[in-house]
């Protein structure tokens, strides 16, 4: 216990010195979101700083051992360190598939020359990982997926095509599940494979969504060369790893329910907006749904905290992720709805002054895919009564 | 705090549902309210409860209890809730001992909290006027006379008050603003109370109170309660209330998900229509929220936090709308024999009616969350 005491005050005098105090303002725009990666453009030099300093001490990736660049801290530490970045209201230094996504899949199931090759990088926030795993058809079905491996000798070659590759056009190097053997069965012919985006024959199209925005891109593969030692796991024994790996998309795509630190409560926007009549807010059917909604987003919090704590030290959340990617993803389109109805008629400016371009609409209209990618809601639902609830069929 | 269970507090959790399972299921209930219990609920059962000192887990042990804290209570309560169990565990051991922690003077603590760890004590929070809820409507007097106070004022819903030896009455002094709690024994001349046996047979009564002479010191703590105060006691009652519907809510769940994978039609079992599944699933996934919302505010109980309104409210409004959800929900898959009495599931629909109403049900504590949260 008092080991963790010294480690908050040498966590919280360590921020204090390296965490620039732009970094401790809320996000106002996306530009304001660090991706790292070869093609990102830092806004600033604080936002560049603050990257280098934190994944310095490897606290971009917390858990992870400190042979891979990570921070070596267990989950109690962990947890302190989280704290304390929220005391400050401590940006995210860096938004990353690479640590959310298939970092971990790589540490579990890894060869130890993938783990030296490709965790560190992606601690530092060197390169920007894309997740190749959707196709036009294997969607909620994906363990149908077709894009094809083939043995080379020295090499193997991939044709074939993914969707729904979020920031495809700007990712460095995709981690992408495919057939490998024909033959086998379903689920038992596939593999993860990694490759640099720039091998001939890699392209992207971008895909324009209803937002107006373009989050996702296709991506097409001709004749692709993928080395043999980038293989996570065993061949054709890529479903687990595949698996495992949407564990963590999903709980990461559900912590987002709880919506981006360090903006303002959904109450507190109301209020400003709809007033107060008799000590309440003015609206009451409204102020219910708020309330609602408020009450969820702590259970969620607790939740996860619960959930994490229950694991041992940087566990798979398993099954349970299903879970909570249903119930953030849902509970963020709630909060999107409100905070449409909050803003009422300004809510609908697309464009034009004051209309921050369009942020509400376009952020609304972009949460109705939270219930859809990395597994649809009804997919989550499945999950839990199979694997949760034990019921049959 | 991590938001996990001790060793400790799994161990008792495990032997409280062991014990509660086998010594009064829900057909102890079943009888209780067949021979017409005029209490509501067995002594003899009471008393083994008091044997393994459940009702001094929250008494520090200067005042002869164990000091094992809220988070332990909230789990014995929680298996309360799943067995159905009647009995003032809740009213006494909870609700009653932390109000007499909070609020009494060392000698009124010394005096009246052992025979409440022991169990041979039992006593009954006597706060409640209004039909719909309405905490602050107290219109029991109290008024200063010779030595002490003479009480006058009627009250309802007493929460196991038919088995009750001590009531913790709330009345407002003359001249102040809130109320003050006054130990008051059932026998004491000017006491009556009728019983009201409630939907699911658990025993509510109704207290009349006319001239009770009650001593100085019966006045917890020689003051009136501050709103902070007040708001307290009633705020780890609802705490450890929604741990006991938790736990009601639970137990209807996991009963279902069972007949779910028995009950055959068409040929098949009905778990495997989806249909069923993602309700199910949604149940699941609310009933861990409220695992949390329970789980994270008894440890704030443990480690002393001042102002639990907000938590506590939180907690209530949540936890009663989905064993609300959960208990009809059990008792729709079910389809017609959860409406039957044989069957057992109804008990626990009507069980979570009761802990909804009481204490605040989910749209009164949804208000006060909203206004804890400043709209």
């Amino acid at each position: 216990m008092t080991d963790l005491v010294n480690f908050r005050e040498e966590v919280r005098n360590w921020l204090d010195q390296n965490c620039p105090p732009e970094m401790r303002k809320p996000i106002t725009s996306d530009a304001d979101v660090c991706w790292g990666g070869r093609k990102f453009v830092f806004q600033s030099t604080a936002q560049e700083q603050w990257l280098r300093n934190l994944s310095g001490k490897g606290w971009t990736a917390p858990t992870w051992p400190t042979a891979y660049g990570g921070g070596g801290l267990d989950r109690a530490q962990a947890k302190v360190l989280q704290e304390e970045l929220q005391r400050i209201n401590a940006r995210l230094a860096l938004y990353s598939f690479g640590i959310s996504m298939i970092g971990p899949a790589i540490l579990k199931y890894g060869s130890e020359e993938l783990k030296r090759q490709h965790l560190p990088r992606i601690v530092r926030g060197e390169i920007r990982w894309a997740q190749g795993y959707s196709e036009p058809n294997a969607g909620s079905d994906l363990a149908s997926l077709q894009a094809s491996l083939v043995d080379h000798g020295s090499h193997y070659i991939l044709n074939g095509s993914k969707i729904w590759t979020s920031y495809g056009d700007k990712g460095d190097w995709m981690f992408c599940l495919v057939r490998s053997d024909r033959d086998g069965p379903k689920h038992g012919g596939i593999s993860l494979v990694l490759f640099d985006m720039t091998t001939p024959g890699v392209s992207t199209k971008v895909i324009r969504l209803i937002s107006g925005k373009s989050p996702f891109a296709e991506t097409f593969f001709d004749n692709v060369r993928v080395e043999k030692n980038q293989v996570v796991g065993e061949l054709n024994g890529g479903w687990t790893v595949a698996k495992y790996l949407l564990t963590h998309e999903r709980e990461m795509i559900g912590e987002s329910g709880l919506g981006q630190s360090g903006t303002r409560p959904l109450s507190e926007t109301a209020l400003q907006a709809v007033g107060v009549e008799h000590g309440r807010l003015a609206d009451p059917a409204l102020r219910r749904d708020i309330a609602r909604l408020e009450m969820d987003e702590r259970a969620l919090a607790l939740s996860l905290e619960r959930a994490r704590d229950e694991a041992r030290g940087g566990a798979s959340l398993g099954a349970s992720s299903a879970m909570f990617k249903y119930f953030g993803t849902e509970l963020n389109k709630r909060r999107q709805e409100l905070l449409m109805a909050v803003h009422g008629v300004n809510a609908l400016d697309w464009s034009g002054p004051g209309s921050s371009d369009g942020a509400l609409p376009k952020t609304w209209l972009r949460s109705r895919a939270n219930s859809i990618e990395g597994g649809t809601s009804e997919i989550q639902l499945n999950i839990v009564a199979k694997h949760l609830l034990g019921l049959p069929g | 705090m991590a938001m996990v269970l001790s060793e400790e507090q799994k161990m008792l959790q495990e032997s409280a549902r062991e014990f509660l399972q086998k010594k009064t299921p829900v057909s102890h209930l079943r009888a209780l309210r067949d021979e017409k219990s005029e209490t509501g609920y067995s002594m003899d059962a009471w008393q083994e409860v008091s044997a393994m000192g459940w009702p001094a887990m929250v008494i520090p042990e200067a005042y002869g209890g164990l000091g094992f804290g809220y988070t332990g209570m909230g789990m014995v309560l929680l298996e309360t809730g799943r067995s159905l169990t009647p009995g003032p565990l809740f009213s006494s051991g909870l609700v009653s001992a932390s109000a007499l922690l909070q609020l009494a003077d060392d000698g009124q603590k010394t005096r009246y909290l052992p025979g409440i760890a022991s169990g041979e004590d039992r006593y009954s929070l006597a706060w409640d006027e209004t039909a719909r809820y309405q905490p602050q409507t107290i219109n029991t007097t109290a008024t200063a006379s010779g030595n002490g106070f003479l009480l006058n004022g009627s009250k309802l819903a007493v929460i196991d008050g038919m088995g009750a030896s001590h009531f913790l009455v709330s009345a407002v002094v003359t001249g102040d603003v809130g109320p003050s709690l006054f130990v008051v024994a059932v026998d004491a001349p000017g006491v009556s109370r009728q019983p009201s046996a409630a939907l699911d047979t658990h025993v509510l009564a109704t207290v009349q109170l006319k001239d009770v002479a009650v001593a100085t010191d019966a006045r917890l703590g020689g003051a009136a309660m501050t709103t902070a105060q007040a708001d307290r006691v009633l705020d780890v009652a609802r705490i450890g209330q929604s741990a006991e519907l938790l736990g009601v809510a639970l137990e209807a769940f996991e009963r279902t998900m069972n007949y779910l994978k028995e009950r055959k039609q068409f040929g098949v079992a009905i778990g495997t229509f989806q249909a069923l599944q993602h309700r199910a699933a949604n149940l699941y996934t609310e009933l861990e929220m409220c695992k949390s919302l329970v789980l994270g505010a008894l440890h704030q109980l443990d480690e002393g936090v001042a102002d639990l309104a907000e938590t506590a409210s939180l907690c209530k409004a949540k936890v009663s709308e989905v064993a609300m959800l959960a208990t009809s929900e059990a008792i729709q898959m079910h389809g017609g024999i959860g409406m039957t009495d044989e069957f057992e599931i109804g008990f626990f629909y009507k069980r979570a009616r009761i802990l909804e109403t009481l204490l605040g049900d989910r749209y009164f504590h949804l208000d006060r969350f909203a206004l804890q949260r400043g709209y």
